[in-house]
């Protein structure tokens, strides 16, 4: 359709004396040149290598800020990795010295009881070895007192001589009595 | 111009060819003409000189909006057409190429739907062919550069892989293919397709001018349709716009990429 419409155009410029469109007037290739030329050489010599330098100095930036992200990313991890690892052995030593202090509460429980228990074991003997003590003691007293009293019981009955039973069971009141005084006394010194 | 003979306004003003060749406005008769065409062709150079040089002097690290703009197209240029043709390392040498024609062929196809410009700066033949031009001069500099005269001559004339007797009609083909048609149809197909967009744009516009103030009042709805359609085709013809500029750098790679690779 276009091509029709061009070819019916030419013919009708051909009868109008237009010039023929495929032939390029002079001054049309002159200025056509200049305006090539001028283009040319302010992409070529000056907008495109500016540009281009900016790109690639941002290409370098971008990657060289890419480099440095991801050397801190490794550092990082590396960083997260040794704080790991030191929580884990602190963690460990934590748990060794709460089983030593464990182990010696443990220790320190048994040796107090041990040593309670010989303590108690010494009181007990203690007490004992007292008891013995003032029992041998009251016993060697008893003995002496007894034979005195006995004694003394004898030289009575042979002296008051022993004829009618009235007698006799006085002197044993008397003897009894005597006897009660004495204990009496004997236990008021004795407190 | 028949169709548009009076001046009263009356008359159905079609576009023409005499569109593209606007009267002098200075120097008529030199080689230093300066007609309308040239005039767009230079207003799109100075916007254009002035955006690219604006984005080199302040390209920063942090780009804004504006040079994420311009990096986008110079990306698209580089790894969209020249990575994609010529691999990594021609890619690199030639992208700087690719990217000037892609940013001026598009700042001059563009004018053709930038009001009151209208017309676009690559309709009339001339800066097509320098472009096109340009690029054969490329492609035979630095094919004869990589392979010598011989190699050169060799991967553009005698293809690989044919029995021996096919090269008679074979190589005057390749010929006329590298020398000639090459750059003719680079030439062509931007100034063709550019030429044939004002001709519809011009066409649909002015006959809906025509339809709505000059035509018998049943005519008039008309109108609404060639506009709706005029609008139609200006969207089309900023799509082309950028096609044109896209497909013309692409060809700039491959043919780059036809001389200076030695044939597989």
């Amino acid at each position: 359709m276009i091509g029709a419409q061009v070819a019916g155009l030419l013919s009708a410029a051909e009868e109008a004396e237009t010039p023929n469109p495929l032939l390029p007037e002079t001054y049309d290739i002159v200025w056509s040149l200049v305006i090539v030329v001028i283009l040319a050489f302010v992409f070529l010599k000056y907008a495109l290598p500016k540009i281009q330098k900016v790109l690639d100095e941002r290409t370098e930036l971008v990657e060289g800020g890419l480099a440095k992200a991801e050397t801190a990313q490794a550092e990082a991890a590396a960083a997260l990795e040794e704080y790991q690892h030191q929580l884990q052995d602190s963690r460990t030593e934590a748990a060794r010295i709460r089983e030593e202090a464990r182990a010696e509460g443990a220790a320190i429980v048994a040796e107090s009881r041990t040593r309670a228990q010989a303590e108690a074991a010494r009181i007990v003997e203690n007490a004992q070895r007292q008891i013995e003590a003032e029992r041998q003691q009251a016993e060697v007293q008893l003995r002496t007192e007894v034979g005195a009293l006995a004694t003394e019981l004898a030289s009575k009955i042979v002296g008051e001589s022993l004829e009618d039973e009235a007698r006799q069971s006085r002197v044993v009141e008397r003897f009894l009595d005597d006897l009660e005084a004495s204990t009496a006394a004997d236990a008021g010194k004795g407190n | 111009m028949p169709l548009a003979a009076d001046d009263s306004g009356s008359e159905f003003h079609a576009p023409s060819l005499a569109d593209f060749f606007p009267p002098a406005v200075l120097f008529e008769g030199t080689p230093f003409e300066i007609n309308r065409v040239m005039i767009v062709r230079f207003i799109a150079t100075a916007v254009l000189v002035t955006i690219i040089v604006i984005a080199a002097k302040r390209a920063t690290l942090v780009p804004g909006r504006f040079q994420v703009m311009i990096e986008m197209v110079m990306d698209f240029a580089k790894k969209g057409i020249a990575y994609d043709v010529l691999g990594k390392k021609l890619g690199d040498k030639y992208a700087p190429v690719i990217t000037t024609i892609l940013f001026s062929v598009f700042f001059l196809n563009i004018t053709g739907v930038v009001p009151f410009l209208n017309i676009a700066g690559t309709s009339v033949i001339g800066l097509p062919l320098i472009f096109a031009l340009w690029v054969f001069a490329l492609y035979l500099v630095d094919g004869v550069r990589a392979l010598g005269v011989g190699g050169f001559l060799k991967g553009q004339l005698f293809p690989p892989g044919v029995p021996k007797p096919v090269y008679l009609v074979l190589t005057p083909v390749e010929f006329l293919q590298a020398f000639l048609l090459r750059p003719a149809t680079l030439t062509i197909r931007l100034f063709a397709n550019m030429m044939a967009g004002h001709l519809l744009l011009a066409l649909c516009f002015s006959a809906t001018s025509f339809l709505f103030f000059h035509a018998a009042a049943t005519l008039k709805p008309l109108g609404a349709v060639t506009f709706v359609a005029g609008f139609a085709f200006y969207l089309l013809e900023v799509f082309v716009a950028a096609l044109q500029a896209y497909v013309f750098a692409i060809l700039t790679a491959v043919y780059l990429q036809m001389a200076v690779e030695p044939e597989h």
